[in-house]
């Protein structure tokens, strides 16, 4: 994706839904819809709007950086040291809709690599119980 | 690397290995000692941890005089680091749960 930096990376997940833009948007965009797939959450589109998402493990600090009624919308996601833009992207098709999301993140690796392992820590504890039982 | 994995979650594990870990990540090198002032178990059990997180590549003693000095290799941890796989399968599962939702608001 970059590269003049290698510690700059990027995650894109992308999927054809066969719903339109306007509906896709309102689950993107609406707090308590966000919240059936995402996490809970007290977000507005409403560019500079900070906000958080809360979870068990944690929380995740968002502030709103571009929005585009049904066709754009990207946020920073901060979490453990990890620094990120998440935007996403709806691109209308004649089933649906083409959904974009890139993560786009940087962690300056040896001072961050602590944060960066935090990261990991739900998936760490959630995978610990089957690691322990296929080795005991 | 399934092995290499477990020996991180294994050693990992244990909670009070783990706070010790955890203070060596966030204050630099330390002693025996040091460590055992706030790890809240005796000093031989505080070694005992250290060799294992040794064994781990976790941690990485130097001696200084008559003092050993512990510190933590974050390289270790690479296995567990990569936040693109991580957010990779986290957005994946994501996207599932919205499909899901998106079909809900359909009825």
């Amino acid at each position: 994706m970059n590269a003049t930096s290698t510690e700059t990376r990027s995650v894109v997940v992308e999927r054809d839904i066969p719903y339109p833009p306007e509906k896709i948007w309102r689950a993107l965009t609406q707090p308590h819809l966000i919240q059936e797939w995402l996490m809970k959450n007290d977000f507005k589109p409403v560019v500079g709007h900070r906000f958080d998402f809360r979870a068990d493990w944690g929380a995740v600090d968002c502030e709103v950086l571009s929005v585009e009624p049904q066709k754009t919308l990207s946020y920073t996601w901060s979490a453990y040291g990890l620094e990120s833009v998440v935007t996403w992207t709806l691109t209308p098709t004649s089933t649906g809709t083409r959904l974009r999301m890139e993560q786009y993140g940087f962690r300056p690796d040896q001072e961050q690599a602590y944060q960066g392992a935090q990261v990991g820590w739900p998936r760490f504890f959630a995978s610990l119980e089957q690691v322990l039982a296929r080795t005991e | 690397m399934p092995n290499a994995h477990d020996a991180l979650f294994k050693t990992l594990a244990d909670p009070t290995r783990r706070a010790i870990f955890e203070r060596l990540c966030r204050e630099g090198e330390k002693t025996v000692g040091a460590l055992t002032a706030r790890a809240g178990v005796s000093q031989p059990a505080v070694s005992k941890h250290l060799g294992v997180l040794k064994q781990a590549g976790l941690v990485r003693d130097r001696h200084q005089g008559r003092q050993t000095l512990y510190s933590a290799q974050l390289g270790a941890l690479a296995p567990l680091i990569d936040w693109t796989n991580q957010m990779a399968g986290f957005w994946e599962s994501r996207f599932d749960d919205l499909e899901d939702l998106l079909k809900r608001m359909d009825q």
